[in-house]
């Protein structure tokens, strides 16, 4: 029987004044946000509010025009933070490598970086696809698996790195009501188990009532509101009642 | 094009950066090699086979109408292993070899398997273009040996059969080993080895700068074959005059 984990410490991370353009368009307009440790951050707002350009700043794959993000209170363009902190990132797509089995993608960090030996690599592997119920699917290929299944690999794969802070970008989009519940419980499972920071998209309100500490709501690159659930909710806004209130009752 | 040479030698030399990384990435040296020469050595062949047959139908009968058909083994020789052995099979390989690599690469691109390595600190650059460039370079100069030696063959059977001209073998391989020699071979080699980086480096540059779907991914390979073969061509003429330097 293995040792059960050690409780890992998230870090807090701190966006200011984050600003953004491409080709001339403002697409984030000077963000603020905190997001403490061990905590689930839910940014909510509708397709292309600027969500995933946020997380693609966060993860460090875009550059902001103005602003700052600080991990730990030290920005992230500081050299070396970024390697001192483990960050991943759960992509929409789950962007598995097609040409690698699921357990290659898996344990593609740990292999890359020479972290561990070939066995012990492979015993990680099916320890992080058993949590996720994935056992036993290390040698299927990517293009075999299911959205829900594939989403479950791109976890996995960021659950190797022990990540301190781990950002969903749209997790349950385009999966079936049962899948997705299946993702929420694995993001607030891992939540409770390593203690990791959360940043999560999305545009799907049951999924950020339902695991978010605090939300942010995004509208046209703005944040129109932070706070926890209950306080999102109580919002009298008009854009955030509309976003909030908007159903299928159209007959 | 000639926007992008600046960005492709960025690349090259980054790429030269993470030589010494060379031995770690050996499984995938040897996966991209092969697959380099198990999906183009039989075309190159036959590709070879009919340029030096075809080389001995022009010049063949031209050369014996005026007695000269006994120099129709070096003319082939010399054709095939300083120019023809090369930029063909540079031509073949940028449409077979260096199309597929834009592809690979520019798919990756778009739907974010190169976002997921830099995420995970994983260098894209080491992982993606560094095995691809290595094997290239190899491959091509391989192929280009079988080329050559096959191109000769195909010279050498048409100059036989050939009425017009109708030489025996051994006239044909004799003075051809009397004309071409080891510096005629290493002259065409090296002239491949430059067009498998020139290949390598505009491949995965066009794959890596991928944007948009599938039409994206398109674009890139046409312009990965077209900017290789043109480059290839020019470049030729200037390593030509470049090595003609080195001859006596």
């Amino acid at each position: 029987m293995s040792d059960p984990q050690p409780p890992q410490n998230g870090v807090t991370l701190q966006v200011r004044g984050l600003r953004k353009s491409f080709d001339g368009r403002e697409v984030l307009k000077g963000l603020d946000f905190e997001v403490q440790r061990g905590k689930v951050f839910v940014i909510m707002g509708p397709s292309g509010c600027g969500k995933s350009v946020l997380l693609k700043h966060l993860i460090g794959l875009e550059k902001p025009d103005a602003g700052e993000i600080l991990i730990e209170g030290q920005s992230i363009e500081t050299p070396g933070v970024r390697d001192h902190y483990r960050l991943a990132l759960v992509f929409q797509s789950g962007a598995l490598l097609n040409s690698l089995t699921v357990g290659e993608n898996v344990g593609l960090y740990l292999s890359e970086h020479r972290l561990k030996p070939p066995a012990e690599i492979t015993r990680i592997v099916s320890e992080k696809l058993e949590l996720l119920d994935l056992k036993g699917q290390e040698n299927r290929s990517p293009g075999e698996l299911s959205g829900g299944m594939k989403k479950r690999v791109a976890i996995a794969r960021a659950l190797v790195i022990e990540p301190q802070l781990i950002l969903y970008d749209e997790p349950t989009s385009e999966l079936d009501p049962l899948s997705a519940v299946n993702i929420a419980k694995q993001i607030l499972n891992l939540k409770n188990r390593i203690h990791v920071t959360s940043v999560v998209v999305t545009h799907e309100r049951e999924l950020a009532f339902g695991v978010a500490d605090r939300i942010a709501l995004m509208h046209e690159g703005r944040l129109l509101a932070i706070g926890t659930p209950a306080e999102i909710k109580q919002n009298s806004d008009p854009l955030i009642q509309q976003f909030l209130n908007a159903d299928f009752n159209l007959k | 094009m000639f926007q992008n040479i600046g960005e492709m030698l960025v690349l090259f030399w980054r790429t030269l950066s993470a030589w010494p990384h060379l031995w770690r990435e050996r499984r995938k040296v040897f996966e991209q090699l092969f697959e380099i020469v198990n999906a183009s050595l039989l075309m190159a062949c036959i590709l070879a086979m009919f340029i030096g047959g075809v080389l001995s139908l022009q010049t063949g009968p031209v050369l014996a109408a005026r007695g000269l058909s006994g120099s129709i083994g070096g003319l082939v020789g010399l054709s095939m292993c300083k120019e023809l052995g090369p930029v063909m099979m540079a031509v073949l390989i940028a449409g077979r070899i260096g199309s597929a690599m834009a592809a690979e690469i520019g798919s990756m691109r778009v739907y974010q398997e190169i976002d997921a390595l830099i995420t995970m600190n994983i260098n894209p650059i080491r992982y993606l273009v560094l095995p691809r460039l290595a094997a290239i370079s190899v491959a091509l100069p391989l192929l280009v040996i079988f080329a050559v030696l096959v191109g000769w063959m195909g010279g050498g059977i048409v100059a036989n059969v050939n009425e017009k001209i109708a030489i025996t073998y051994q006239t044909y391989f004799g003075n051809l080993r009397q004309v071409v020699d080891l510096g005629d071979v290493l002259n065409g080699l090296f002239k491949s080895f430059i067009f498998a980086v020139v290949i390598g480096v505009v491949s995965c540059h066009q794959g890596l700068q991928t944007i948009g779907g599938p039409r994206g991914i398109g674009r890139s390979v046409t312009k990965a074959v077209v900017n290789s073969i043109v480059l290839i061509l020019i470049l030729d003429y200037f390593l030509t005059r470049f090595l003609l330097y080195f001859e006596k």
